[in-house]
C-alpha cells in the first residue's frame, strides 16, 4: 500500500476535474437532489479511498521494524536545471502518515457532512470541486519529500482557501463582502510566505539540497553556524505564522469564517492551519538547533494562545467564537513545538482536529436548522430541537475544555507539562490561564446557543434536527473526541511501555531531541499536582459559564458594563485590524498613490519613456535633411562610397 | 588591327565611362542624364569586346549583345517615365523633381 500513496493525491485531484468540469452537467441532467447526490459522493468517495490507502500504508508501515518506517516513493523526476535535480517523491513516514490520516480521515467526513449542508446550493459542484483540489494540494503537502513538493502544497492550499473563503461571492460579510475576506487570507499569506521562500532559498544555499533527509543529516552532522540556523528557523516560523495564524498575522483567520461552514472546520480548524505546525515538526532539528528561535516560537505561541482565547470571551458570532478558539489552540501547538515538545504538537494537531472540526460541524447543523443566523445572542433553548447536534456539541466542548477522559484532556496537558519542565513556570501558567479562558468561552457558546430562553423570533425561525448525512459525521467525530486522546496517555498513567504516540513519532524528533538536550528529570508528583490545578481551573470556569449563562444573564451584562473598557478592547479583537489598517495597509496606499504613482510612475517612469521618444524625434528632424529627394545628390555619395571601397582596396593590395 | 595596342581600347573605355558618370552627377536635364548611362554602358561593352578580341573568346561578344538588348528595353522604360514625368511636372529638370523625400 505504501507503494500506492500517489493515488492519495491523484484521485482528489481526478475528482476535482470531474466535478470541475462535468459537476454543472450532472447537475442539470438528473431531476432534484440526484445529480446533487452523484456530485457529492463521487467528492467524497475520492477521498475515502484515499484514507483506506493511507490506512492501508499505515498497517503495513506499523508492521516494519522501526528503522525501516521511513520509505520514500519516486514518482517522476520534476525540475533539472542545471545542478538542481527535484524529483517529485512523496516520503512516508511516521509523521506524515499521521498527518494524512488525519486529513483524508477528517476530509472524508466533512466531504459527506457537506453534501448535507450545501444542499440546494447553486454552485454545489463547484464547492465540491474545491474541497477535492484542496484535498489534492494538502497531501502534496504532506506527503512531499523535499522543501519543494512542500512548498507547492503549501500554495496549493492557500489557493484553495482562498477560492473557498470567497465561495458565495455574491454574499455580504461584516462590513464588505466575502471576496474581501478571501483577498485579506490570500495577502496576508502571502507575507508569510515570503519568509518561507526566503527559508527555502538560505536551506538550498546551505545544505545545496531541498531533499529533506538530505538537509537534516547535513544538519545534524555539519558544523554549521548557528546564526545560520537561527535564520533558516525564522524564516521558515514566519511562513508558519502566516498559514497557522499567529501573531502578528492571525487576522485573516477570523475573516476567513465568510466561507461556508464545512471549509471552516476543513481547511481552517482541522488540516491547512497546522501545515505550519507540520513545517515546524517536520524542520525540528533546524529549530532545535536555533535555541534562540524555538523561544520565540514558544513565546509567540503563548501570545497568540492567551490573546486569542481572550478575545473569543466576547464574540458573539458563533464561527467568531470557534475562529478564535482555533488561533489559540494553535497557539499552544506553537507552544509545544517551541518547547522541543513536537510530538505533543502533532498530538494535539490531531485531537484538535477531532474536536474543533466537530466543533464548527456542530455550529454548522445549528446555522443550518436556524436558516444562517450566526448570532449566539440570537439562539438559546435549542437543546429540545437539535438533540444529536447538541450531544456532540457537548462532548466536544467538553473535549477542547480538557476535561478528563477526553482527547483534549490528554494532549492539553502533554503540552502543559513540557511547557513547565522545559519552558518555566511564567509558560505552565499562561498556558493554564489559557486553559480556563478556553473552558470559560466555549461553555458560554453552549450555554448560550443550547440552554436557557429561546430569544429567537419563532415566526421566522423554525430550528430543527439536521439530515443523518449531517449527523452521522458528526457522531463519528464525536466518538473520535472522547477515545482520539487514549492512543497518546502520558507516561504516569500507561507506566511502563510509556507514551504510544510519543514512541510512534520518536524516531522523527530523535536527532531534534539528542541536540536540545532536555527533559531534566521531574517528578510524576509535580506533573500530577499541575494536572490537578489546571483540571480543577477548567471545571470551575465550566461552571461559572454555565451558571452565569444559563441561570442568570444578567451578571454577564452587569460585568461586561462593570468593565466597559475592557469589554469594547475585547469585543474589537484588541483594534489589531484597524491599527493593521493605520499602521501598514494605508500607509502603503498612502506611498503607492502620493509617491509611486503621481511621482514615480507619472515623472519617473513616464519620464524616461517619453523622454527617449521626444530624443529620437528631435534628433531624427535634425537628421532627415540629410534627405533632399534629389537622386543626383544620392549618386554622389554612392559614387564617393564606390571610389573610397576602390581606393582601400587598391591601398590594401 | 593587331597594331593597336589594348592599353588605347580600355582607356577610352575609362574615359567615356567616366564622361557618363560626370553627366549622370553633374547635368540637370534627365534625357541627358539618360543619354550619360547609355554612354557608361557602351563603355563597358567596348571594354567586353576588346578582351573577348584579345583573348580570342567570343563569349564577351555573345554578351554585349545581351547587354545592348537590355539597354534598348531599358531606354524604351525610362524614355516612359521622363514623359509621364514631363506630363505632370512640366519638366525634366531632375533637381526640381525632389518629391523623393519625407
Amino acid at each position: 500500500m505504501i507503494n500506492l500513496i500517489f493515488l492519495t493525491t491523484l484521485l482528489p485531484l481526478l475528482g476535482f476535474l470531474f466535478n470541475g468540469l462535468l459537476g454543472r452537467k450532472i447537475k442539470n441532467a438528473f431531476p432534484d437532489a440526484i445529480g446533487e447526490n452523484i456530485i457529492g459522493w463521487i467528492g467524497s468517495s475520492t477521498v475515502g479511498i484515499s484514507f483506506l490507502i493511507v490506512l492501508g500504508a499505515f498497517i503495513q508501515t506499523i508492521g516494519l521494524p522501526a528503522e525501516e518506517r521511513s520509505n520514500t516513493v519516486n514518482l517522476f523526476s520534476w525540475l533539472s536545471v542545471g545542478g538542481i535535480q527535484i524529483k517529485f517523491a512523496y516520503l512516508v513516514d511516521q509523521l506524515s502518515l499521521t498527518m494524512s490520516l488525519i486529513v483524508t480521515g477528517v476530509g472524508f467526513l466533512i466531504h459527506v457532512y457537506s453534501i448535507g449542508y450545501m444542499r440546494d446550493d447553486k454552485s454545489f459542484w463547484r464547492f465540491f470541486a474545491y474541497l477535492n483540489l484542496f484535498i489534492f494540494a494538502m497531501m502534496n503537502l504532506i506527503l512531499g519529500d523535499n522543501f519543494l513538493v512542500l512548498f507547492l502544497g503549501w500554495e496549493g492550499v492557500g489557493l484553495c482557501s482562498y477560492l473557498l473563503i470567497g465561495f458565495w461571492y455574491d454574499r455580504k460579510f461584516e462590513k464588505g463582502t466575502t471576496s474581501q475576506a478571501a483577498k485579506k487570507a490570500f495577502v496576508v499569506n502571502r507575507i508569510g510566505d515570503f519568509g518561507f521562500l526566503l527559508g527555502l532559498f538560505l536551506i538550498y544555499v546551505t545544505f545545496d539540497s531541498l531533499i529533506f533527509k538530505e538537509v537534516f543529516s547535513k544538519a545534524s552532522t555539519f558544523p554549521i553556524a548557528e546564526s545560520t540556523f537561527g535564520l533558516i528557523a525564522l524564516f521558515l516560523f514566519i511562513g508558519a505564522t502566516g498559514k497557522s495564524a499567529q501573531i502578528p498575522l492571525f487576522v485573516w483567520l477570523p475573516d476567513a469564517m465568510a466561507g461556508p461552514t464545512p471549509v471552516s472546520a476543513l481547511i481552517h480548524a482541522a488540516t491547512m492551519v497546522t501545515a505550519g505546525v507540520y513545517m515546524v515538526s517536520r524542520a525540528s532539528i533546524i529549530f532545535a538547533s536555533a535555541p534562540a528561535v524555538m523561544t520565540i516560537v514558544a513565546i509567540v505561541g503563548l501570545m497568540t494562545a492567551i490573546v486569542a482565547a481572550s478575545i473569543g470571551l466576547v464574540q458573539n458570532d458563533i464561527k467568531k467564537v470557534l475562529a478564535y478558539s482555533t488561533v489559540s489552540q494553535l497557539g499552544y501547538m506553537f507552544l509545544a513545538a517551541g518547547v522541543g515538545a513536537f510530538s505533543a504538537s502533532i498530538f494535539h494537531v490531531m485531537t484538535h482536529a477531532f474536536f474543533k472540526a466537530l466543533l464548527f460541524l456542530g455550529a454548522g447543523s445549528v446555522i443550518h436548522g436556524m436558516h444562517h443566523e450566526q448570532n449566539i445572542q440570537k439562539y438559546g433553548g435549542l437543546k429540545k430541537y437539535m438533540p444529536k447536534t447538541y450531544l456532540t456539541f457537548f462532548i466536544a466542548c467538553l473535549a477542547i475544555s480538557g476535561v478528563p477522559g477526553l482527547s483534549g484532556f490528554f494532549s492539553k496537558d502533554e503540552i502543559l507539562w513540557n511547557a513547565y519542565s522545559n519552558g518555566g513556570f511564567v509558560f505552565w501558567l499562561i498556558g493554564a490561564v489559557t486553559a480556563m479562558l478556553t473552558a470559560f468561552y466555549m461553555f458560554r457558546l453552549l450555554s448560550l446557543t443550547f440552554y436557557g430562553t429561546e430569544r429567537f423570533n419563532h415566526h421566522h425561525f423554525h430550528p430543527h434536527e439536521s439530515p443523518g448525512v449531517m449527523t452521522i459525521p458528526l457522531i463519528i467525530l464525536a466518538l473520535l473526541s472522547v477515545i482520539g486522546g487514549y492512543i497518546g496517555l502520558p507516561k504516569v498513567f500507561a507506566g511502563e511501555h510509556g507514551n504510544l504516540f510519543e514512541l510512534w513519532l520518536e524516531p522523527i524528533y530523535a536527532p531534534a531531541i539528542t541536540k536540545l538536550e532536555m527533559f531534566g528529570a521531574h517528578s510524576h508528583l509535580e506533573e500530577l499536582l499541575l494536572m490537578a490545578i489546571s483540571v480543577a481551573a477548567a471545571l470551575s470556569a465550566i461552571y461559572f459559564a454555565l451558571r452565569v449563562y444559563r441561570e442568570k444573564p444578567h451578571i454577564a451584562e452587569k460585568i461586561s458594563n462593570r468593565f466597559k473598557g475592557l469589554y469594547n478592547l475585547l469585543l474589537n479583537k484588541y483594534f489589531v485590524d484597524e491599527v493593521y489598517e493605520a499602521g501598514v495597509v494605508q500607509p502603503i496606499q498612502k506611498i503607492s498613490e502620493k509617491f509611486l504613482w503621481h511621482i514615480f510612475d507619472v515623472k519617473f517612469i513616464d519620464g524616461i519613456v517619453n523622454g527617449v521618444a521626444s530624443l529620437v524625434d528631435k534628433s531624427s528632424g535634425v537628421i532627415r535633411k540629410v534627405q533632399t529627394g534629389i537622386a543626383q545628390s544620392y549618386a554622389v555619395i554612392m559614387m564617393v562610397g564606390i571610389a573610397i571601397v576602390l581606393l582601400w582596396l587598391i591601398i590594401s593590395l | 588591327m593587331s597594331t593597336i595596342p589594348i592599353e588605347y581600347y580600355l582607356i577610352l573605355s575609362a574615359f567615356m565611362f567616366c564622361v557618363g558618370v560626370a553627366g549622370v552627377l553633374l547635368r540637370r536635364n534627365a534625357i541627358v542624364v539618360f543619354m550619360c548611362i547609355e554612354l557608361m554602358l557602351n563603355s563597358a561593352n567596348l571594354t567586353l569586346v576588346t578582351f573577348s578580341s584579345y583573348l580570342g573568346n567570343s563569349i564577351g561578344q555573345v554578351f554585349v549583345f545581351f547587354v545592348m538588348t537590355v539597354a534598348a528595353a531599358e531606354a524604351a522604360v525610362g524614355l516612359a517615365i521622363i514623359i509621364a514625368i514631363f506630363r505632370n511636372k512640366k519638366t525634366v529638370n531632375i533637381d526640381e523633381i525632389n518629391i523623393f523625400k519625407w
